[in-house]
C-alpha cells in the first residue's frame, strides 16, 4: 500500500475519485478554502451552483437519473443550513446523496465562532447517517463509509462535516482497504419460504394487483418487475416515484394510483383481492383513508427496509429483501408453479381484466384541449409527443407535476425525476441540471410552475454558464395553482395569497442570461414553440401561459377513500373531439 | 404501559442523540434512560423506559434497529428480564426520628452512606416500584431530596448478537456487490 504525505482536502479528493465521483455540485466559503484549493488542479469537475439548496437538488437529479451517488458540498453555517431542505427531500425519496460540509476548526467548535452551526446536530434527523470528522486520520474511512451507506440498502443522504483544520492537516495517506459497520445490517435475499408462499398466493388470487414503488427503481429491478407482471398477467400501477419502472405503454400498466391517480388504478387497488406491494411504503397520498384502502386484499409486501413493513398497513406476507434479487427468485418459482396453478382462476382473472378495461373506458384520463387557450393537459400531451417516452423529465411541485405524471409517458425508469415525499418546490430546475450533467446525450425537460420556477431563477446562470441543454417549460397559470385548487374546492374559492400577478418577461429574462426564451399563449403556437425549444441547441426557457383556473382531476379529497374520487369540476365542460 | 428497551450501541459521539431522536421525533417523553460502557469499551448498553403507544412499539424498535450505530435492540417489556434501579436520598430529621428511619431503611435493605446532625443520606436498590414505596415512607419522616438512577435491566434470554461483516471500500463495491458481502439472514 502506498503511503505519502497529503492534506485532508487532497485525501478527500482521492477518496471521491476511488468512489468514481465525476462531478460535484457546490458553493465555497471560508472553511472550505483548503478543499477548493485542492480542487483547483484536480480532474473532478466542480459545478458552481447559485444557492446551496440547488446543489443538493442537482446532486439528487444526478442520482435519480443515473442510480449513482450524487455529491454536493457547502461551507459551514449558512452553507450547511441551506442544504437542509434538499437533505430531507433525499431522505423522503431514498436518493443516494453524499453532502460534504465545511466546519469551523476543531478548536473553535462550540465557541459560537463566525459561521459556526451545529451541522451534525441539525442534520441528524434528515440524513440516513451523518459524521463530524474530528481527526484527519478518520477522514478516508468516513468518506468510504458515507458512500457505502448512501448507495446500499435503502439509499439515502449521508452528510460529512469536516472542520477547516482537518482539511488542512497534512498526514500520511493510506488508502482504506475495507470498512466495517457492524450495526448496518442489510437483508437482501428474502426468505426462501416466504418467496414460495408469495408465488402460491399470486397464483391463487382471482384479482391480483401489482403496486410498484420507488424501491423498484432504486434496486434496478424494472426488468424483473415486468417479468412478474407478464407472467402473472396482472394489472400494475407505479407510484409517483416509480413512473417508468413499467413502460407507460405496457398493456398491463394502468397508470398511477392515489390522490391524482387514474380512476382505473384507484378502483383496481380498491377491488383487488391480492395487493403485491413492491418497494413501496403505502404513502398517504397513495392510500387515501388508510382504513378503507384495498379493503378486500391480502397484502404481500416486499421492501429492503424492515421498518416499512407493517408501518402503515399490515402485511399478510412480508418479505424483506432487495427487490431485484427477490423478484428474480420469485419469478423462477412463479414459472415453476405456473403449469400446475395458473389455470385455477382463469375465469375469475378474465372477469377481473374485463372489469379493469371497463374502468379504463369509463373514465380515462381526459386530455382537455381548447382552441382559445392552452390547457395544462394540452401542454403535457405535447411534451409527451416530443419526448416519445425517452426524455428525462424533471418536475417541480404543484399542479403541473400531477398533470405531467398523468400525461407524459416513460419507456424506462430514471427518466422521471421529481420531489415526491417532501413535495419541495424549487426542485425542477436544479434537478434537471444534475440530470443534464449525468446524461449529456439526453433530451431534458424541467417542467415548473410559475411559482416554483421563481424559486429557481438564479440557476439560469449555472445553466447558461455550462450551456446545459435543459429545456425549461414553465406552465404559467398565474397562480400557486395547487394551493388555489384547494382553496377553490375546500375554502369556498376564497383565494388567499395564491395570485402570482407579476412574472418576468421570459424572453427578456432568458436573454439577460444570454439564453433563448419566449412566451406562448395560443394553442396553435404551442407545438411549434415546443419544437423550437427542443431544436435550439443548449438551454431554452419556454413560458407557456395556460388557463388560470384549471383543476387537477381525478382527485381524492383529503380523508376520503381512494375510490371516492372527484372526477371533474361540478359542471363538466364540453370536450371538443 | 411503559416500554423497556435495551440497546447495545457503538460508543460514538452522537449515538445517544440518534437513539433519543427516534423517540423525540414521535413526540414521546422518555421516563428514564441509562447509558454505560460494556465489557467492550467500544460499546455501550442503554436502557430506556418510555411510554409508547402499543401499536407503535414495533415501529420504534425497527427504527432504532435502522440506526447505523445500534448493534442490537430488545424490547424487554415482552420478554423475561430483571429490572433494577438505585436511589440516593437525603432525609432531614430531628433526633426523635433517627432510630425509626434506620429501622425503615433496614426493611428496604437501604444503606446509610452519610450521617450528620441534620439527617441521613441513604442508598437503596431494587425494583422501581419498591423504590417508590421507600421514597414514600421516607417522605413521611421529613423533608427529602431524591436522585434516582433510572432503570437498568438485563434480559434473561440470551440473544445472539448478529453483526455485519467488513466490506471493501470504494467504487469497486458497487451497489449490489457491496451488499454481497453484507450479512444476510
Ligand atoms: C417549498 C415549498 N413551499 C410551499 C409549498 C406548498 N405548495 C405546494 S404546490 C404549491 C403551488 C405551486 O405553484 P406553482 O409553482 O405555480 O405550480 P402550479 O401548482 O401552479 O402548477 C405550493 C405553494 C411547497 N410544496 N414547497
Ligand atoms: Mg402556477
Amino acid at each position: 500500500m502506498s503511503s505519502n504525505l497529503m492534506s485532508g482536502a487532497r485525501m478527500l479528493l482521492e477518496c471521491l475519485t476511488r468512489e468514481g465521483v465525476e462531478c460535484l455540485f457546490g458553493y465555497p466559503g471560508g472553511v472550505t478554502l483548503p478543499f477548493y484549493d485542492a480542487l483547483y488542479e484536480h480532474p473532478i469537475r466542480h459545478v458552481l451552483v447559485r444557492h446551496e439548496e440547488n446543489a443538493v437538488f442537482a446532486a439528487s437529479g444526478y442520482a435519480m437519473s443515473t442510480g449513482k451517488v450524487g455529491v454536493c458540498c457547502a461551507t459551514s453555517g449558512p452553507g450547511a443550513t441551506n442544504l437542509v431542505t434538499g437533505l430531507v427531500n433525499a431522505m423522503m425519496d431514498s436518493t443516494p446523496v453524499v453532502a460534504l460540509t465545511g466546519q469551523v476548526s476543531t478548536k473553535l467548535i462550540g465557541s459560537d465562532a463566525f459561521q459556526e452551526a451545529d451541522t451534525f446536530g441539525i442534520t441528524r434527523s434528515c440524513t440516513k447517517h451523518n459524521y463530524l470528522v474530528m481527526s484527519v486520520a478518520d477522514l478516508p474511512r468516513v468518506i468510504h463509509e458515507a458512500f457505502h451507506l448512501a448507495k446500499s440498502g435503502r439509499p439515502g443522504p449521508v452528510l460529512v462535516d469536516i472542520p477547516k483544520d482537518v482539511f488542512a492537516a497534512q498526514t500520511h495517506y493510506t488508502p482504506v482497504g475495507s470498512i466495517h459497520l457492524p450495526g448496518y445490517k442489510i437483508y437482501t435475499e428474502g426468505h426462501t419460504g416466504q418467496i414460495r408462499r408469495a408465488a402460491q398466493m399470486m397464483w391463487e388470487s382471482s384479482r391480483p394487483m401489482v403496486y410498484a414503488g420507488g424501491g423498484i427503481v432504486a434496486a434496478e429491478a424494472s426488468g424483473e418487475l415486468r417479468e412478474l407482471v407478464e407472467t402473472l398477467d396482472a394489472p400494475a400501477v407505479c407510484t409517483l416515484m416509480a413512473l417508468g419502472a413499467m413502460p407507460s405503454s405496457h398493456r398491463n400498466f394502468i397508470s398511477m394510483p392515489g390522490m391524482h391517480g387514474s380512476y382505473a388504478a384507484n378502483m383496481a387497488m380498491t377491488g383487488c383481492d391480492l395487493l403485491i406491494a413492491l418497494g413501496t411504503r403505502f404513502d398517504d397520498r397513495v392510500t387515501g383513508r388508510l382504513a378503507a384502502f384495498a379493503p378486500h386484499a391480502r397484502i404481500i409486501h416486499l421492501d429492503i427496509d424492515p421498518s416499512e413493513i407493517g408501518k402503515n398497513r399490515n402485511a399478510d406476507l412480508p418479505i424483506v429483501g432487495d427487490a431485484k434479487r427477490v423478484l428474480s427468485k420469485l419469478n423462477k418459482v412463479l414459472a415453476e408453479l405456473q403449469p400446475s396453478l395458473a389455470q385455477q382462476n382463469s375465469d375469475a382473472r378474465r372477469a377481473w381484466w374485463k372489469q379493469i378495461r371497463d374502468w379504463q373506458d369509463q373514465n380515462p384520463l381526459q386530455p382537455v384541449i381548447s382552441a382559445s387557450e392552452i390547457k395544462p393537459q394540452h401542454l403535457m400531451l405535447e411534451i409527451d409527443r416530443i419526448s416519445n417516452g425517452e426524455a428525462i423529465v424533471c418536475s417541480d411541485v404543484g399542479q403541473h407535476q400531477m398533470w405531467a405524471a398523468q400525461f407524459i409517458r416513460f419507456n424506462r425508469p430514471r427518466h422521471w425525476v421529481c420531489s415526491g415525499g417532501l413535495g419541495s418546490m424549487g426542485f425542477g430546475v436544479p434537478s434537471a441540471m444534475g440530470a443534464a450533467f449525468a446524461n449529456p446525450d439526453k433530451l431534458i425537460f424541467a417542467i415548473c410552475g410559475d411559482g416554483g420556477f421563481q424559486m429557481s431563477i438564479p440557476e439560469l446562470a449555472t445553466i447558461a454558464n455550462h450551456g446545459l441543454p435543459v429545456k425549461i417549460i414553465v406552465m404559467n397559470n398565474g397562480h400557486l395553482g395547487m394551493v388555489r385548487q384547494w382553496q377553490d374546492l375546500f375554502y369556498n374559492n376564497r383565494l388567499s395569497a395564491v395570485q402570482l400577478d407579476t412574472f418576468p418577461d421570459a424572453q427578456k429574462l432568458a436573454s439577460a442570461y444570454g439564453i433563448k426564451g419566449r412566451t406562448v399563449e395560443s394553442p396553435i403556437e404551442l407545438a411549434p414553440a415546443l419544437q423550437q425549444a427542443v431544436d435550439e441547441p443548449g438551454p431554452y426557457l419556454l413560458n407557456v401561459k395556460v388557463s388560470p383556473f384549471e383543476n387537477v382531476y381525478p382527485m381524492v379529497p383529503a380523508g376520503a377513500a381512494i375510490n371516492e374520487m372527484v372526477l371533474g369540476p361540478p359542471q363538466p365542460v364540453a370536450v371538443p373531439k | 404501559m411503559l416500554q423497556v428497551i435495551s440497546l447495545l450501541v457503538e460508543n460514538k459521539p452522537g449515538a445517544l442523540m440518534r437513539v433519543t431522536g427516534v423517540l423525540s421525533a414521535r413526540g414521546y417523553n422518555i421516563e428514564s434512560l441509562t447509558v454505560a460502557r460494556t465489557l467492550d469499551p467500544g460499546l455501550s448498553r442503554m436502557t430506556i423506559v418510555v411510554d409508547v403507544d402499543p401499536s407503535l412499539r414495533r415501529q420504534v424498535i425497527k427504527q432504532m434497529n435502522k440506526l447505523v450505530n445500534v448493534l442490537q435492540v430488545s424490547d424487554l417489556s415482552e420478554s423475561p428480564a430483571v429490572a433494577r434501579e438505585m436511589v440516593l436520598l437525603r432525609v432531614r430529621t430531628n433526633l426523635d426520628n433517627r432510630t425509626a428511619i434506620l429501622k425503615e431503611a433496614e426493611i428496604f435493605s437501604a444503606r446509610v452512606v452519610d450521617s450528620s446532625v441534620e439527617g441521613f443520606a441513604l442508598e437503596a436498590t431494587g425494583a422501581p416500584e419498591k423504590l417508590d414505596e421507600f421514597i414514600d415512607v421516607m417522605r413521611s419522616y421529613g423533608e427529602i431530596e431524591v436522585t434516582r438512577s433510572g432503570m437498568v435491566a438485563v434480559s434473561l434470554e440470551s440473544k445472539k448478537l448478529r453483526l455485519a461483516p467488513p466490506i471493501l471500500a470504494g467504487a469497486e463495491s458497487s451497489r449490489i456487490d457491496s451488499r454481497n458481502g453484507v450479512f444476510n439472514g
